[in-house]
C-alpha cells in the first residue's frame, strides 16, 4: 500500500508541470494589467508624498522671495538698519554678526565634536563611550532655549553684561553634538580592512586614526560639520540670553553682537511697515546663506578621492 | 603570563634542517576570549622560501599568520600565548614593539585594500612614512623607492604614466599587486599574504602567483590559502592545519605525494573540506 501513491506521484509530475505553467502564463494575462495599475498607483503615490514633502520649502522660499526680494539690495549687505521712521538701511552689522557667531561655534564645536566621534568610532564598546554617545543624544535632543539660559547662567551672569563671546560658545555647544554623531557614523564607514593594512604597515595607532581613517572619512565629516553649521546659522534661541543682539555696529567678543534671526525676530513684531519688508530680506538672506553652505556640503562630498566619491 | 619551555624537544621539521629559521613560532597558542583557535603550534621557516599554510575554513590558519607579525593583537580581546621568534628574538618580549615588527614582516590581505585617499605613488610610498622624521628618504629617494617596489611587484610597466592618480581607480588585481608593492616598499625580510588571490580572477591570480615565484629569492614569504592546487604550484613546503593545530608541516612535495597523517591525506585527496 505505501508503494502505491510514489509512482503515482511520478507519472502525474509532468503534467502537473505543465498545467502549473498554463496556469501561471494565465494568471500573469490576466493580472498584468492589475500589476501594472497597482505599480503605477504606487509610484505616483511616492512622487505625491515627495511633492508634499518639498512643498513647504517651496512655499517659504516663493513667500520670501515675494516679500523680501525688493530688499535684498547691496545696501542692504553694507548699510546699517536705519533709525526707527526712516526708510532704507540695512542688517550689515547682522550679517557680520552671524559670521562672527558662527566662526566661533565652529571653533568650539568642530574639533571637539570631531575628536569625539574619532574617539566613539575608535572605542565602540569602552563603556565611556556608550555614555559619551547616550550623553551626546540627549544633548542633541535638548531644546535650544535650555542651552540658551544654560550658556546665560555660566557665561553672562558672572560677567554681568551679554557678550558675543557667549553666543558663539552657545551655538558651539550646540553643534558639538551634531558633529560628534556625524564624524562617528562617517568613521564607522570606513573598512575595518583598511585600518589593519595600515597597521600591517607599520603604523602606530595615533596615525593610522587620523593619517588613513580620518583622512578617509574627510570628506562625509565636512559635510557633517557644513551641516551643523548650517543648522545653528539659523538659531535664535539661544542667542537672546548671549549674543542679545545689537543694534550698532560691533564686532568686540565681549559685546553684545547683533545676529540675522534675531534681527528678524525684532523687525517682525516691531510696528513699522518697513522694518516687517527688512525682516522678509533678512530671512531671504539668511536663508540663501544656509543653502550655500549646503551647496557647499555636497560638493565636499563629492571629492575625487575619499568614500563620499561616487 | 607567558610560559615559555626552553627544555622542550625541538619540532622533528625543524631537526631535519641545519640551518637558524628565519621566523619561528614556539608552542603558540592564538585566543578570541576564551575560545583557543590556534592550539601549540610550533614551526620554522627558512629565509628564501615559500612556505604555504593550507587547511579547511576556520582551522586558524589566517590566525596563526596574523600571530606572526603581531596583528592578531588589534582585535579587541584576542590574545597570544607562546613565542615567535624572528631573526633569534621573541616579537612578543616586552621590549619589542609591535610597530617594529610590522616594519619588519610585511603583510597582504585577501581583499586588496589600497588607501582611498592616497595616490598610486603615494600607496606605495605610505609605510616609508613610518620611519623616525631623519631617518625618511627625500622625496627623490622615495621616488626611487617606490618605482623599485612597483617593478619587484610587476606593475611598473602599468602605472608608471598614471603615479599621481587614485589608487582605487586600478583593477582588482592591479590593486592586489599595488598592496604587494606598498608591503615591498619598506624592504621587508618576510611578507605574509593571507589568501592574496582568494577575489581576484583566474589571470590576476595567476600574476600573483608568479610574482610570488620571482620574490622567493629577495623575501621569505608565508601564504595562507585555501587553494591546494596553489599551494603545490608555488611553495616549497606546506603547513596543514586542523581545528586550530598544526597537523603535518614539510616540504610541499611530500605532503601532496606521501602525506604521514591519514587527515592530511584525507583532506588532499578532498575527502573532506
Amino acid at each position: 500500500m505505501s508503494d502505491l501513491p510514489r509512482p503515482a506521484t511520478i507519472a502525474r509530475r509532468p503534467a502537473t508541470n505543465r498545467s502549473y505553467r498554463d496556469e501561471l502564463s494565465a494568471s500573469t494575462a490576466r493580472s498584468r494589467s492589475r500589476r501594472h495599475a497597482v505599480s503605477h498607483l504606487m509610484i505616483g503615490l511616492t512622487y505625491l508624498a515627495a511633492l508634499i514633502a518639498i512643498l513647504p520649502l517651496i512655499l517659504i522660499v516663493w513667500h520670501l522671495v515675494r516679500q523680501g526680494a525688493s530688499s535684498v539690495s547691496w545696501t542692504f549687505f553694507t548699510r546699517m538698519p536705519a533709525p526707527a521712521g526712516e526708510t532704507g538701511g540695512g542688517m550689515a552689522n547682522a550679517i557680520v554678526g552671524t559670521g562672527i557667531l558662527v566662526v566661533m561655534a565652529s571653533l568650539v564645536g568642530l574639533p571637539i565634536g570631531i575628536g569625539a566621534g574619532l574617539y566613539l568610532a575608535e572605542q565602540r564598546t569602552a563603556p565611556l563611550a556608550t555614555l559619551v554617545r547616550f550623553l551626546s543624544d540627549v544633548l542633541n535632543g535638548l531644546p535650544s532655549i535650555v542651552l540658551g539660559i544654560f550658556a546665560w547662567q555660566m557665561l553672562v551672569r558672572p560677567f554681568k553684561h551679554f557678550s558675543a563671546l557667549a553666543g558663539g560658545l552657545a551655538l558651539g555647544a550646540m553643534m558639538i553634538p551634531l558633529v560628534t554623531r556625524a564624524t562617528e557614523e562617517m568613521i564607522r564607514l570606513v573598512p575595518i580592512a583598511l585600518r589593519e593594512a595600515a597597521l600591517a604597515l607599520g603604523y602606530s595607532r595615533w596615525r593610522t586614526s587620523l593619517g588613513v581613517v580620518l583622512r578617509t572619512a574627510l570628506p562625509g565629516i565636512v559635510t557633517g560639520a557644513l551641516v551643523a553649521v548650517a543648522r545653528v546659522a539659523g538659531e535664535t534661541a539661544p542667542l537672546i540670553f548671549t549674543a542679545f543682539g545689537n543694534q550698532f555696529w560691533s564686532v568686540s567678543p565681549t559685546q553684545p553682537v547683533a545676529a540675522l534671526p534675531m534681527q528678524i525676530y525684532s523687525y517682525a513684531i516691531a510696528p513699522y511697515d518697513d522694518w516687517h519688508t527688512q525682516a522678509w530680506a533678512g530671512a531671504l538672506v539668511l536663508l540663501g546663506l544656509v543653502f550655500v553652505i549646503s551647496l557647499a556640503a555636497r560638493f565636499a562630498t563629492r571629492s575625487r578621492f575619499g568614500l563620499g566619491g561616487d | 603570563m607567558m610560559v615559555v619551555d626552553d627544555t622542550r624537544d625541538t619540532m622533528p621539521a625543524l631537526a631535519a634542517d641545519v640551518r637558524e629559521p628565519c621566523i619561528a613560532a614556539e608552542s603558540l597558542d592564538a585566543y578570541f576570549g576564551a575560545s583557543r583557535v590556534v592550539r601549540d603550534v610550533s614551526f620554522g621557516v627558512q629565509t628564501g622560501q615559500v612556505t604555504a599554510i593550507i587547511g579547511p575554513s576556520g582551522c586558524g590558519k589566517s590566525t596563526l599568520l596574523r600571530c606572526l607579525n603581531r596583528m592578531h593583537e588589534t582585535i579587541p580581546g584576542a590574545r597570544v600565548e607562546g613565542e615567535v621568534r624572528f631573526d633569534g628574538r621573541d616579537i612578543y618580549a616586552p621590549a619589542v614593539s609591535a610597530i617594529g615588527v610590522r616594519r619588519h614582516i610585511g603583510m597582504v590581505f585577501q581583499r586588496p585594500t589600497p588607501f582611498p585617499t592616497m595616490s598610486i605613488r603615494d600607496n606605495v610610498a605610505a609605510g616609508l612614512k613610518t620611519v623616525a622624521r631623519r631617518d625618511r628618504p627625500s622625496r627623490r629617494e622615495t621616488d626611487d623607492l617606490v618605482e623599485r617596489a612597483l617593478k619587484r611587484a610587476a606593475l611598473w610597466e602599468e602605472v608608471k604614466d598614471r603615479l599621481s592618480t587614485s589608487a582605487v581607480a586600478l583593477s582588482g588585481g592591479q590593486q592586489q599587486r599595488l598592496c604587494i608593492a606598498r608591503a615591498l616598499a619598506t624592504s621587508p625580510r618576510v611578507l605574509l599574504l593571507d589568501e592574496p588571490t582568494a577575489s581576484l580572477d583566474p589571470l590576476s591570480t595567476q600574476r600573483v602567483e608568479e610574482l610570488v615565484y620571482e620574490l622567493r629569492s629577495q623575501v621569505t614569504i608565508i601564504i595562507v590559502t585555501h587553494n591546494m592546487q596553489q599551494a603545490a604550484r608555488i611553495s616549497d613546503r606546506t603547513a596543514f592545519m586542523l581545528a586550530g593545530e598544526l597537523i603535518e608541516y614539510a616540504p610541499t612535495n611530500a605532503i601532496f605525494t606521501a602525506p604521514k597523517d591519514p587527515r592530511t591525506e584525507a583532506y588532499i585527496t578532498g575527502r573532506f573540506g
